[in-house]
């Protein structure tokens, strides 16, 4: 056991709880009673590594790698970046950032979206990266457009990029969404709003990049993602007899 | 990104993972190929060591209806109870080359039934001072209507003994609660299944926890 290895506990003011009523569906999926906390151990403080060689060379392309011959999606292209740091702002090297969204006109690839914006035949929705040795990451991908849903009776979500992020280990596990500055239905969306803390949902808003957009071709957002912390000072093995 | 008073980072905060988390995580069920390494939907190859199992389950909600659009991620240790992984150092158990140890599955949209080809995990060690833990595998749920992605274990009937000395069931009050942890074994024609249904909200509801 290595206790560098402990992550330190989840803040739960960070997150949405799980009982949210503005967001119906999480009324009858949220569990009741309390979570039962557990230190870690090993089966928390470790999680699956990935290599680069299991990724396709235009996994982190959307604007390639579902486009049929010749073709390309239609929107507005741009770059995603950022990094993925700990609690302790130390970047977190060789872990796996997925995402998928919508199309530019806010259609899923699913066979359970209805919506009646088209498909774009040239877009898939999704993609994946490996953070390099400084935890940085950066996809290419088309601007998703709003879609409405059955939640109140005219909920429609602002323009967002859903994310699955692996840490060094299964405590630090994270599904989020990251949204675009300046989108006027960020205030009115439900499932934002299930996050009680105005400056949590700050921190889900990607920036505008000017300098890291290609002139006269891609515009860029950048946005940094934070992992739980884990402990890390020599003390603490000290105190605990290594 | 702005520290706190000590410096430290605040966490990302989670979202829920809506309801076309196929999408990115597991397009065939979406609907659609795109990638040549679909990752996480096999466990096991024809060389891997240890008991084949299959474990699955469904999960309901507060209503008892089958939750069918979620996603389960497993992980879990090797036959000989050792994680794939730098930080377990437990000595003289052999890593697997053949096993990662971890697997996604989409909830079926029809039948609501998850379900993995795995392996039965050994027993790993516990916290410092504290008994091995039973054999178990750490599940992790997300869907529609979760804001934060859901951890729990499973365990098998079949480990009596080792559940009763298990030092994280052994937490669990009541008593009783324990029992939504663990999967009762069926022998089918092609082999054993653990079956386990995760009740995300009242009567029986399944133990989760904050790790």
């Amino acid at each position: 056991m290595n206790p560098e290895s402990e992550f330190l506990q989840r803040d739960p003011a960070a997150h949405p709880p799980a009982f949210t009523p503005i967001y119906k569906t999480s009324v009858l999926r949220s569990p009741r009673l309390p979570l039962w906390s557990l230190q870690n151990s090993l089966s928390e403080m470790t999680g699956p590594v990935f290599a680069q060689g299991e990724l396709g060379a235009l996994d982190n392309d959307l604007v390639r790698n579902h486009a049929q011959d010749g073709g390309a999606p239609i929107g507005e292209r741009i770059i995603v970046h950022g990094r993925v740091l700990d609690g302790g702002a130390r970047p977190v090297p060789g872990v796996l950032v997925e995402f998928w969204q919508a199309n530019a006109a806010g259609r899923y690839r699913h066979r359970n979206d209805r919506f009646e914006a088209p498909i774009d035949p040239n877009f898939g929705g999704c993609g994946r990266v490996l953070t390099d040795a400084e935890g940085r990451w950066h996809f290419r991908t088309i601007k998703p457009g709003p879609y409405p849903y059955r939640n109140r009776v005219n909920d429609w979500r602002p323009a967002h990029i859903h994310f699955s992020v692996f840490g060094a280990g299964f405590a630090q596990r994270l599904v989020t969404q990251m949204y675009f500055e300046g989108d006027p239905l960020i205030p009115h969306d439900s499932i934002i709003a299930t996050i009680p803390d105005p400056a949590a949902r700050e921190r889900l808003v990607a920036r505008l990049d000017l300098g890291a957009s290609v002139p006269l071709h891609t515009l860029a957002y950048r946005w940094d993602i934070v992992l739980r912390g884990r402990r890390s000072t020599l003390f603490e093995n000290k105190l605990q007899g290594n | 990104m702005t520290p706190d008073r000590l410096g430290y980072l605040p966490e990302t905060p989670s979202q829920t993972a809506g309801p076309y988390v196929h999408i990115g995580l597991i397009p065939r069920q979406a609907g659609f190929e795109i990638f040549e390494n679909n990752l996480g939907d096999r466990l096991i190859g024809p060389e891997t060591p240890g008991e084949r199992i299959r474990i699955e389950g469904r999960i309901l909600d507060g209503t008892g209806a089958l939750v069918r659009d979620a996603l389960v991620e497993i992980w879990q240790a090797n036959a000989a109870g050792r994680y794939a992984h730098p930080a377990d150092r437990q000595e003289g158990k052999p890593l697997d080359p053949a096993f990662r140890g971890w697997g996604r599955a989409g909830t079926d949209f029809e039948t609501g039934l998850w379900a993995f080809e795995t392996i039965k995990p050994g027993p790993v060690a516990g916290r410092r001072g504290h008994q091995p833990m039973a054999p178990h595998v750490n599940l992790w749920i997300v869907a529609r209507g979760i804001n934060l992605g859901l951890a729990t274990r499973l365990y098998f009937e079949d480990e009596a003994a080792a559940n009763a000395a298990d030092p994280v069931l052994n937490l669990i009050e009541p008593p009783e609660r324990r029992q939504t942890l663990i999967a009762r074994r069926e022998q089918r024609d092609d082999g054993a299944v653990y079956i386990l249904d995760i009740r995300l909200q009242g009567e029986r509801e399944t133990v989760f926890f904050d790790i």
